[in-house]
Formats: C-alpha cells, structure tokens, sequence
C-alpha cells in the first residue's frame, strides 16, 4: 500500500537543484510546460525501496514576491498543489542568500527539508559548517549533501520519507518581524479562526500577505472591499515595510548564521581569478568574440555540418535510391513510388537533418550554461544589447541565427523574461541563416558580376538593421512595459557534468524530434503533395498545383518586380527549405542544376532585371522561414497564435520591404 | 552629498545606509541581499563601461550603475 509522495525542489538558481533533480531521478524525467505558459515544467520518478516519489522540479528563484512568473509558479504550486514535502537546495558556499528563500518557503506552511549542497565547495573555501546546530537554529532537517557526486542522496529521501510519515519532529522557526508587526499578525491569525481556508492555508502565511498587501491572499479572503481605514492602518505599521520585511528576514539569517557558521576573511576565490582574465576590461571583449566564434565554428563548420552534409546524403541519395530501386523492381506504382521516397524519406530526412545542428549548439550552449561563462556573456554584453531593447543573453541566439535559425531560436530558452524572449524568437529569422545564401551567390554572380561580395554583404546588413529596428517597435508597442530589471548573479566557474551535459542536449534534441519533428513532418507531406501533383496524378514541378497557387499569388508580386508565377513558385518552395529555392528554380527555368552562373543569368534575364534581382534576394531574406524555423517556433512559443502572427508579419515586411527598395529603385532610375 | 555606490571604485568597499528608489529592482536588489548594514565591494566596471559587478554576502552579483546610484553608503 504505498501512495505516492510529492516533492517539490525549490531553490535558487545556479545552487545545483537540475544535477540533485537528475541524481534523484535519473532518466526518469518527463519535461513539459507550466499550465499556459512557456516555463518549463520537470517532473520525474524515484523509486526507494517502499515508497514511489514524484519529484517536481519548481523554476529556481532567489525569493517569492508575486512579481515574476517564475516565483509565481513555485509559490502557487507548493500553497495550492501542497506537496508532501518541500526540498530546498541551499548552496553552502553561498548561505546567506540561499536562505533568504528558505525563511519564505517554511513561511508557506508545508514541511520544507533542506538540502545542503556544494559542500565540498564549502569546504574548500574554509568554511565550517555546524550542521546540526543549523537545523535546530531553524527547527527543520538539514541534510548535508553533494548532488554533483551523489553523495548524501539517499540520506536525503531517507529524511524526506519519515518526515512526510511524520517520524521526525517538525517545528519551523519564524523570522520576527518586530512588536507592531507581530501584533498584527497575530490579530489576523485570530480573525482568522473557523474560516475553513484553515485547512489549506497557514494562518501566519496569509496574515502576513495581508500586511503584505498581497492581491491574491487578499482576494482569496474577500477583503477586495474592506474599508479604507483598515487598509490605512496597515500601511502605518512601518515606514517602508518592504524594506523592514527584508530587512528582518536577514537579520534573522545573519543570527543564525553568526551562531553554526565559520568562515575566514573573505578570500580570492579561483573564480574571481578567472574572471579577472574573462571580464577584463581590455581582454574580455576580444576573449568573448574568440569564443563566439568557436561556439559558431563547432556548431555549423567543424562538426555540424559536416553531420548534416553526411545525414543529407544519406537520405537524399543512398537510402532514397536504394528503396526507389527495390520499388521498381517489384514494379510499385509511379506515385506511390514518388510517396514513399520523395515523400515519406525526405520527409524524415528533412527533420533529421537538422539534428546536428541542434545537438551541437545545445551542446555549447549548455557548456556555456553550466560553466557560468553564459552569466558572463550577457554582463559583457548587456549595455550594448540593451540599446537594442534586448538583454545581454539575447546576444548568442542573435549570432547563431546567422547559421540556422531553428537552432537559435531552441536557443533562446536561456533568456527568462518572457517578452525578452517572445521578441527574440520573432525578429531572430532576420538574421539571414546559411540556407540563403545560395539564393544570394546565384543572383549576385548573375546580376552584379563584379560586386557579389558587397551585394551579399549588404543583406546580410539589412537584415540584422530591420531585426533591430523591429524589435525596438515590438518593445515600445507589443511588449510594452517595464522589462525584468537587470540584476544578475555572477556564479562561481564550474566544470560542467558530463551527465548533466547529456541530460540537457538530449532533453532539447527529444523536444524536437518530438514536437518540431511531427509538424516539419506533415508541413513536408503537403508540400511534397502540392509540388509535385495536380487533379490528374502527378506531374513535373511546373504543371502542379504549387505552380497553379504560384499563378494566382504573382500579382502579389507585381508592386516589388516581380510579379512572375516563376518567382511565386520559388519562393513557395522556400518555405519547405531556402536551400530548395535554387534547385526547384534550375528546375523551372528548364536548366541544369550545375548550370553556370552565366547560364543561370540568361535564364533569369527574361524575368528580372538587376533591380528587381535586388528585390527578389531582399525578399528571400525577410520572408516566411522555413517550416523547421516555423515548427519551432510553434514549440518555444506554444502558441499557434505567436507562430500564424510570426509567419504572417514577416511576409508582411518583406513585401513592404521589397516593395519599397523595387519602387524606390524605379524612381531613381535604377 | 551623499556617497553612493556609483561614487565606489573598483576594489573600494563600503556599508550600505539605505537603499532609495522603488519598484520591481529595488525588491529584487533586497532579495538579493542589498539592505542596510551589509558591507559590498566593487569589484569591477564591465567592458562597455555597464553594468557593475558587486561582492556581497559572499556571492558576485552585476546590475546597473543607474540603480548603483539608489544604494547609499555610509
């Protein structure tokens, strides 16, 4: 008979709650989304001896004010869902801080348990622990551990368990918050009596949230509309209360401390060392582009692509013509063929394709992550992102779009403020990615013979010009408001896990393979469907229904230059892969694939000119990304709403664009 | 004229009087342990010239030197 016991991690960032979450439950994890929003959720299963544990891992937070989505989620969780037991990583070399959060979890009413973490860490810094004298100082467990080396783990569920059967005394202790305060509380608590909210809420966390002013607690206790008297009264308990609250919560802390911990004069940790290097005034900027451009060299040259080419080969070629072989000779139908091969491995091979990319940025990004170097990045970068409406965190994601923009925009996970990160994912497809720079080497060596390099530059300039300057529109009108203020901790360097690494790179590569990986699946499927059939069966690429849709959507085209079905169809094709335009467009224009430039020039000539060659490249380079960067999109957002506004707004400013560069071009006599 | 923290150079530390200002960074400057009679450190500028990078209660922590301005010191 062993129901299932609850725990919830709580605890600050960067204190190693993910590595204790990993060690508890191993491969165990299930990772999805807090209800309605974007913030990821972990939940997994440890099972010891007797009992079945579900542990959930709630967002690290440094306190528990109702301002922040993340301390929202924790708080709601352990008041409203109430675990069995609540699990606070401390990080021992960090204490004082650490447990400002715990004073407000033991507030919350549930029986919090603490795990004390990093001790070796501690210890190396001379610190000297009383861990007993802790754990009687704040009346709850304290259980030393080492979540990096699993060490004191199984004593951890071992306290966990016997305090949830309630074989272990419990008894909080609570900061004070001085006479009127203490007063106060205890009027509510009384007022309080018979009000069957008792049962699920601690009287001393609400009467607190009270003189808090807390909205929610406040509704929750209809007091909406009480008088103003009340209310007044409450406010001239202390001057500044938020400030005297915090204030007694340290003090508390401090006391504590001052009793169970020893430590020497604060000491030049290695850390600090390293960063004297690293965020070196002189030395930082160059040290910080080396490594961006290592990240962007392993991640797209040295290894990912390299994978890529040989997974696109693979599926394009030897598996496609080995299964279209076999089909042939057992005389399968043409169109069936055509399903299985063009259709179902290309399919697949077009998801797969982007796997490594996405492992090795996920790889460097987590290396980054949990290094601590990623703190570092946007401290360096910040007054410069900043002037862009973005975050210093934002950078990377930004940079890596210039490869692909389906990985970046996975990428932009490490940003915590939602709208931040809303407004990277959108403007991140204008970064020009690899895939479209076919299009450009084609139409500049056919157009602008002697200037191909500038004229690719030049796009590649805009684009990173209309990135920002749409995103400082989407700061000052959609995503208006006060962004997250920028306080940030600097954690100490740490030599990442090779386990904690894995965990994290498979994590994101099985998100999208699961959620990404259907819809380019299907998106694939429909345009293999529309480009090479009609009514009829199926038929080359210039019969089909996507030249039909082409013919009726090119007089869109007409106000940029453009408006030819042949045009229309290529960039319909674009939105399976930017890398397709140039092969399907080899295919309408009736040229070999491998055809000169001069070749493909004759062949465009008779539809573009130099300025509307311009437009088109202008085009390719704003519009509707590709269906993978789209399936992400879906997938970080959660949301069709992000995802149609995404796709749509970016055809939008293309046109505009475009439209404006062919216009204005005419006039000036280009 | 009160000294602020603006006013600390790198490598200079100081006591915190009070913390002045209001809103969401104020809160979190206290969470994160800016509050009176605690002793921080500058410890440097970041290469821009923004934000400041902070010792305090044994831990590093970086934001803005116009919020620097609202901590004042001893």
């Amino acid at each position: 008979m062993t129901k299932t016991i609850t725990i919830a991690l709580a605890g600050n960032p960067n204190c190693g709650k993910t590595t204790l979450f990993n060690g508890l439950t191993g491969s165990k994890q299930y990772v999805g989304n807090w209800p309605g929003v974007t913030v990821e959720k972990k939940e997994g299963r440890l099972k010891d001896k007797n009992n079945d544990i579900l542990v959930v891992d709630l967002p690290g937070t440094y306190s528990l004010s109702p301002y922040s989505m993340d301390e929202m989620i924790a708080r709601n969780y352990i008041v409203e869902d109430a675990p069995d037991v609540v699990v606070n990583i401390v990080d021992a070399s960090n204490i004082e801080r650490n447990l400002y959060l715990s004073t407000q979890l033991m507030e919350l009413g549930r029986p919090v348990v603490i795990a004390l973490n990093m001790m070796d860490v501690a210890e190396s810094r001379g610190y000297n622990i009383d861990v007993e004298k802790l754990s009687k100082l704040l009346g709850i467990p304290v259980v030393p551990i080492i979540a990096s080396k699993k060490q004191g783990l199984d004593k951890l569920v071992d306290v966990v368990v016997k305090v949830t059967k309630k074989e272990i005394a419990y008894k909080a202790k609570y900061a004070d918050y001085g006479e009127k305060i203490e007063t106060k509380i205890k009027w509510y608590i009384k007022s309080f009596e018979g009000n069957p909210l008792l049962d699920k809420y601690s009287p001393r966390w609400l009467a607190i949230k009270v003189i808090e002013e807390d909205k929610t607690v406040k509704k929750l206790l209809n007091m909406e509309n009480e008088d103003v008297a009340a209310a007044a009264e409450r406010m001239s308990l202390e001057d500044d209360l938020e400030s005297f609250i915090a204030d007694k919560r340290y003090q508390f802390i401090t006391d504590i401390i001052s009793k169970s911990l020893k430590k020497p004069k604060d000491i030049l940790t290695l850390s600090d060392k390293i960063d004297k290097v690293l965020t070196n005034k002189w030395l930082g900027l160059p040290i910080f582009a080396l490594i961006m451009y290592g990240v962007f060299y392993f991640t797209f040259d040295l290894v990912g692509n390299r994978l890529l080419d040989m997974i696109d080969v693979f599926f394009a070629e030897t598996l496609a013509g080995w299964v279209s072989n076999i089909l042939e000779t057992i005389g399968v139908s043409e169109w069936l063929q055509s399903l299985l091969v063009d259709g179902i491995i290309g399919g697949v091979g077009g998801v797969l394709v982007f796997l490594p990319n996405i492992a090795c940025l996920f790889l460097a990004i987590s290396i980054l992550e949990d290094s601590g170097y990623m703190a570092r990045v946007a401290f360096i970068m910040d007054r410069a992102m900043r002037k862009i409406g973005l975050s210093g965190k934002a950078f990377i994601p930004m940079i890596l779009g210039f490869g692909c923009n389906a990985p970046a925009i996975m990428g932009t996970r490490t940003l915590e403020d939602q709208n931040d990160r809303l407004t990277a994912i959108l403007i991140n497809p204008f970064m020009s990615c690899s895939a479209r720079l076919p299009v450009y080497t084609l139409f500049a060596a056919a157009f602008f013979p002697n200037n191909e390099k500038t004229v690719v530059f030049s796009l590649y300039l805009l684009g990173v010009f209309i990135a920002i300057f749409i995103g400082l529109i989407f700061k000052n009108t959609l995503f208006k408001g006060d962004s997250t203020p920028f306080v940030m901790e600097l954690p100490p360097y740490r030599i990442p896990t090779f386990k904690g690494l894995t965990i994290h790179v498979w994590d994101r590569v099985k998100g999208f393979l699961m959620k990404a990986g259907t819809l380019i699946f299907g998106a694939c499927m429909v345009l293999w469907f529309i480009l090479g059939f009609n009514f009829s069966g199926p038929v080359e690429l210039t019969e089909s229904i996507g030249a039909g849709i082409g013919k009726v959507f090119a007089p869109i085209f007409a106000p940029l230059g453009f408006g030819n079905w042949q045009a229309a169809l290529s960039l319909i094709t674009g939105i399976l892969a930017k890398e397709v335009v140039v092969s399907n467009m080899s295919i309408i224009y009736g040229i070999a694939e491998e055809a000169s430039s001069q070749a493909f020039a004759q062949a465009l000539a008779g539809t573009f000119n130099q300025l509307t060659a311009y437009a088109f490249m202008v085009f390719v380079l704003l519009y509707t990304p590709c269906v993978a960067t789209i399936a992400v999109i879906k997938r970080e957002t959660n949301s069709w709403k992000w995802t149609g506004f995404s796709v749509a707004y970016q055809f939008g400013v293309a046109w505009f664009v475009a439209m404006l560069v062919y216009q204005i071009g005419s006039l000036l006599g280009f | 004229m009160e000294r602020t923290l603006k006013d600390l150079k790198p490598g200079e530390s100081g006591k915190i009087s009070t913390v002045k200002g209001k809103g969401p960074v104020r809160r979190r400057l206290m969470d994160m342990g800016i509050i009176q009679g605690t002793s921080i450190t500058v410890e440097r500028i970041a290469p821009l010239g923004d934000p400041i990078e902070v010792k305090v209660k044994g831990y590093n922590l970086s934001f803005r030197k116009e919020d620097a301005e609202n901590i004042i010191i001893e």
